[in-house]
Formats: C-alpha cells, sequence, structure tokens
C-alpha cells in the first residue's frame, strides 16, 4: 500500500510517500519560512521527483496533534482538500507517538518533548519491547515537572527528544534523577516517514477517517474557552 | 456562450467567522452558496474569538466545500479553476481556506487564484447586476473596512479614503455592547433603530482635517459613550431605540456625504455599497434616495450577498481567471493585504 504522509505539527515541515516498506521520498525542512509556503511545494517537488501518480495512494497518514495550533491547521486542510479531491482516508496519528516512533527499538524509556509555551510540554512515555511499540503514558500536555517526577518513579533510563529539549535542558538536568540521554539530530524531531510507519500499523488496525471529519487533536482548549470556564468555576 | 466554454469558479472564503464556499458561472451566475456560519459560537463571547474561529474552519471546510458541489450540480472535473481568499482577515482563519484550497489546486491540476477579500466584496455586485461594469465608486462598509474604492476596471482599484480609526461596523459593535443589544451589532441597531427617533440626540459627524474622503467613528463612539455615562450620573433614563437611531443617523450622513461628494467631483454616474454594512436597511433607504435626486445609478447586492460569502470571491476569481492572474502553491495568507496589492 502507499501512504502520503505531512507532519505540520512543530518547527518541522516533513513530507513522505512511503510504500510497503519502502520509503519512497522523505523531505523535512527546518527552516523559518512557514508551513503555509513550505508543505505543498514540498509535496509538489517529491511528486515530480518521483513521479507519483496522486492516484496510486491508498491514504494519507497525518500528525494529528498536539502541537502549534496553526501548524496543525495547515496540515489537516492540505490533507482534507487532498482527501477531497483524490477521494481517500486520512489516518489520524498521534504527533508525539509518530515523535516516539523514531527512536524504534530502543529499549529505554522514550520521552518526547515539544514545547507547548507556559512552562508546559506535549509529551507522554513510550519504550519497545522487542519490536512491539509499548506506550506507557498516552500523549500529554503537562508541566515538564510532572513528566519527569513520572520518569524518576518509574526509574528506568531515558532518551529525551523533540524541540522541548533545548528549551528545557535546564529542568531536565536539574530534575531528572534516572541516566539520561538525548536523541541526535538525526532522529531527534518529527519525520513523516514515522508518521506514515505508524500510520500504516493504524490503518491495518481499521483506524481512519473520511476526510471532512478529520479534525486536529489540540489537547488543549483556546484561551478564550480556558479563561471563560475559569470564570464560572470562580463565579 | 457556448457550454464547454464556461468557466466555472469554486470559491473558498473563510477569511472571519463564515466558512463558505460556492460554484459561480461565468463571473455573475451563482450555482450554489453555502454559509456556515458561527455567530452563536461567538456571541459567547462577545464577538470573534480568533482561535475558536479557525477550529470551526476546519472542522467545516470539507463538508461546505462538498455541498457547495453538489447543489451546484457539477463535479469538481467540471471546475475551471479554484478561487480563495487570502487576505485581508484573521490569518489562522485564513490559512485553513487557503490550506483547503491549495490542495485541491495541487490534486486537480486546476489553477488557482488568491483573491481579496474587499474585491470580493466589491464583486458581488456584478452578481445581480447584470448590467453593471466598470468605471464605478464602490464605498466597502463591513466589521473590519470603511473604503471608499475608484473601480476603474475588473481587479483595477485606486482607493480615495478609508477609516482613520474604527471601521464603521466596528462602531455598530461596540455601540450595540454598550446599549445592551449584544454581538453583532449591525443587524440589531437597524431593527431598534426603526422604533427610535434619530434626531433625538445630536451625536456628531467627524471630518478628517485634509482628508475628505476619509473616514473616523472613534469621535462618535466615544460620544455616545459618554452620553450614556452622562445620563446615568444625573440618573436619566436612557431610551435605547432613540440612541440606536441617532447614532445610525450620524453614521450614515457622514458615509453618504462622503461617498457622493466623491461621485460628483470624479464626474461618475454609477455608485455601489458592499460589505456587512451594506445590509443596513437605513443605509440603503438613504442612498437610494439621495442618488435618485442625483440622478446617479445606485447598485448594491442582496443582504445574503453583503455578508461575508463565497460567491462573491467567486465573481472577483473569475475577472481575475480571465485575466490570467494565477498563484502557485506557496500562496500565504496575508492578514493586512491591501487591495490591489499580489
Amino acid at each position: 500500500m502507499k501512504i502520503l504522509a505531512l507532519d505540520s505539527s512543530g518547527l518541522v515541515a516533513s513530507v513522505a510517500v512511503v510504500e510497503d516498506d519502502v520509503t519512497v521520498a522523505e523531505y523535512t525542512l527546518n527552516h523559518k519560512k512557514t508551513h503555509s509556503q513550505t508543505l505543498l511545494p514540498m509535496l509538489d517537488e517529491v511528486r515530480r521527483m518521483t513521479e507519483l501518480d496522486l492516484n496510486s495512494i491508498d491514504a494519507i497518514a497525518i500528525a494529528s496533534g498536539p502541537g502549534s495550533f496553526t501548524g496543525l491547521r495547515i496540515g489537516a486542510a492540505t490533507a482534507k482538500g487532498l482527501g477531497l479531491a483524490l477521494n481517500l482516508p486520512i489516518i489520524p496519528v498521534p504527533t508525539v507517538d509518530s515523535l516516539a516512533y523514531n527512536l524504534y527499538g530502543n529499549e529505554k524509556l522514550i520521552c518526547p518533548l515539544m514545547d507547548a509555551r507556559r512552562n508546559q510540554v506535549y509529551t507522554g512515555l513510550y519504550t519497545f519491547k522487542s519490536d512491539m511499540f509499548v506506550i506507557i503514558e498516552p500523549q500529554c500536555a503537562v508541566d515538564i515537572a510532572d513528566i519527569i517526577d513520572q520518569i524518576n518513579e518509574i526509574g528506568r533510563e531515558v532518551v529525551f527528544l523533540g524541540d522541548g529539549v533545548c528549551v528545557y535542558q535546564e529542568t531536565i538536568a536539574k530534575l531528572t534523577k534516572v541516566a539520561y540521554n538525548f536523541a541526535p539530530s538525526c532522529c531527534s524531531r518529527q519525520r513523516a516517514a514515522c508518521v506514515a510507519a505508524l500510520g500504516e500499523k493504524l490503518y491495518q488496525a481499521g483506524i481512519m477517517q473520511n476526510a471532512a471529519q478529520h479534525v486536529p487533536e489540540y489537547l488543549r482548549l483556546s484561551q478564550a474557552e480556558r479563561e471563560r470556564n475559569q470564570k464560572s468555576e470562580e463565579g | 456562450m457556448d457550454k464547454k466554454d464556461d468557466v466555472l469558479i469554486l470559491a473558498i472564503e473563510s477569511s472571519c467567522d463564515e466558512t463558505a464556499a460556492a460554484v459561480v458561472r461565468n463571473g455573475r451566475e451563482v450555482l450554489s452558496n453555502i454559509i456556515s456560519s458561527q455567530i452563536e459560537l461567538h456571541t459567547l463571547y462577545g464577538g470573534v474569538v480568533p482561535e475558536i474561529a479557525s477550529r470551526k474552519h476546519i472542522e467545516k471546510i470539507n463538508q461546505v466545500i462538498e455541498e457547495a458541489l453538489e447543489k451546484s450540480g457539477a463535479a469538481l472535473e467540471d471546475i475551471t479553476a479554484i478561487a480563495v481568499t487570502y487576505g485581508p482577515g484573521l490569518v489562522g482563519a485564513l490559512l485553513v481556506g487557503v490550506s483547503a484550497a491549495k490542495a485541491i489546486s495541487f490534486a486537480t491540476g486546476k489553477p488557482l487564484i488568491g483573491v481579496h477579500h474587499i474585491e470580493g466584496h466589491i464583486s458581488a455586485n456584478f452578481i445581480e447586476n447584470k448590467d453593471l461594469e466598470p468605471p464605478f465608486i464602490c464605498l466597502v462598509v463591513s466589521g473590519g473596512h470603511t473604503h471608499l474604492v475608484v473601480v476603474k476596471d475588473y481587479g483595477v482599484y485606486e482607493i480615495l479614503g478609508c477609516t482613520r480609526d474604527d471601521a464603521a461596523g466596528e462602531a455598530f459593535d461596540k455601540v450595540a455592547r454598550a446599549i445592551g443589544l449584544g454581538y453583532p451589532g449591525g443587524p440589531k441597531i437597524d431593527r431598534l433603530s426603526k422604533e427610535g427617533n434619530p434626531d433625538a440626540i445630536p451625536f456628531p459627524r467627524a471630518k478628517v482635517d485634509g482628508a475628505s474622503f476619509d473616514f473616523s467613528f472613534s469621535g462618535l463612539k466615544s460620544a455616545v459613550l459618554n452620553y450614556l455615562n452622562s445620563c446615568e450620573m444625573k440618573g436619566l433614563a436612557i431610551n435605547r431605540a432613540d440612541v440606536a437611531a441617532s447614532f445610525q443617523k450620524a453614521v450614515i450622513d457622514v458615509l453618504v456625504e462622503h461617498a457622493l461628494h466623491a461621485v460628483q467631483e470624479y464626474h461618475f454616474q454609477k455608485f455601489a455599497i458592499a460589505g456587512g454594512v451594506a445590509s443596513n436597511s437605513a443605509l440603503r433607504a438613504a442612498f437610494e434616495q439621495e442618488c435618485s435626486k442625483r440622478k446617479i445609478a445606485f447598485y448594491h447586492p442582496s443582504s445574503i450577498l453583503c455578508t461575508d460569502n463565497a460567491a462573491m470571491i467567486g465573481a472577483a476569481g473569475y475577472y481575475e481567471y480571465i485575466k490570467g492572474v494565477r498563484s502557485g502553491y506557496a500562496l500565504n495568507a496575508v492578514p493586512n493585504l491591501k487591495l490591489g496589492e499580489r
């Protein structure tokens, strides 16, 4: 089967075409231009370089969140437009899961950290048991201290990765009581090939949506909704 | 025109709080015009919340486009080109429509045309007024814009004046909130004004020194707030209908005076209004009366084409399409896009 995968959840824009067990193309950019200016031109380049027939694609896998709200929507709207025009289903792949999938086969604790601002991270805890992908703590938005507490409690060696690492390096050094290290740059950020690989597993398990149904998983309310809820709790 | 030469534009608009799609034939015939409004959602907050608007757009976008295609009787294959609003507006909201439109253009190989939102509003006039052709003068009045524009040709504009502070529609919203009418203010003030005396309270008619076609509404808004405060201090009862009617009259007097001054100074015979505030019944009546006195042909879109919609984007997109305008896959949302710029 042929999967087109997109990830624009963070600073990285990434596009991949994966057919069965072959990554036919992957184009990843970590540059200041907005995803609105890069994502589709990148996909166009991939199409031209691989002579991709869009009608041969079976499904679109997308990093469905969490992440930058605007980034998620650029990806989602792109996937939805493609899905509408090509009549394709969308496979929503949790962003933090697909980040963890970078470290395939690693039997340490895997802790992706995406900076969510306000001292929070989008994170989760994962590991591989032989080749089984195990989700210990599903993706969530929490204080950086909370996830480190949980790691200390589990008491296993941990690998951190993601764009939250550089933001919270000091906090990690101060609070982490187990042995830890950071993933190298080749596997420390979002990659669409990981979204596709995990997407294929979800697809086989029947997890997919009609393009019209798909919406990002923000893991957070908008600020206006949070403030409104707070007021109604206080009042 | 032979049917196979028909130009069908699939148009998408998501610049503020309406998710909209339409199919327009040859720029002037609306085959479908679907609008999913979020007004109720934002009423809770007293105005449009950008993040909530963006989230709603992504929920609705495909449904609205699919419905527009279905209602039009055209399949996606029959469409000639895709037009989309890329500014001005709320950036997060615009990006939903822009990203979806680009993806559809990419997947189908059909040309993409980025359209200016205000150009859309102006072009709404072409839909129901088949005889209207440039040049003419257009007053664009909405919640975000107050522009007096010479439409020299299709897609060619000269801006004569605009607001220095609040847009006309913004002033309506703020005054509506102050007298407890809530959001959206325009239609509510329009309705209440019918029960009030427009000459009850002498609110100011502001002019901008040295710029006779520019507008300023913040002073008027302050005058209304001051009036309300002073009544409260003196313990006087406030007649909300009189306040609404007097405020509305003050806005309309200024809009009519500046617009018709421009029409006469530049010797035009045609004048049009556009934008959300263009559906205000008193504004229309005032222009109808003043234009007929001066023998100026007066044009306005029907109410449904005054609100944000995609049919108007399809009309504007058509004229850009036949001029050869095309946008690339790097098209971005431009929140403060100027009219006439690309």
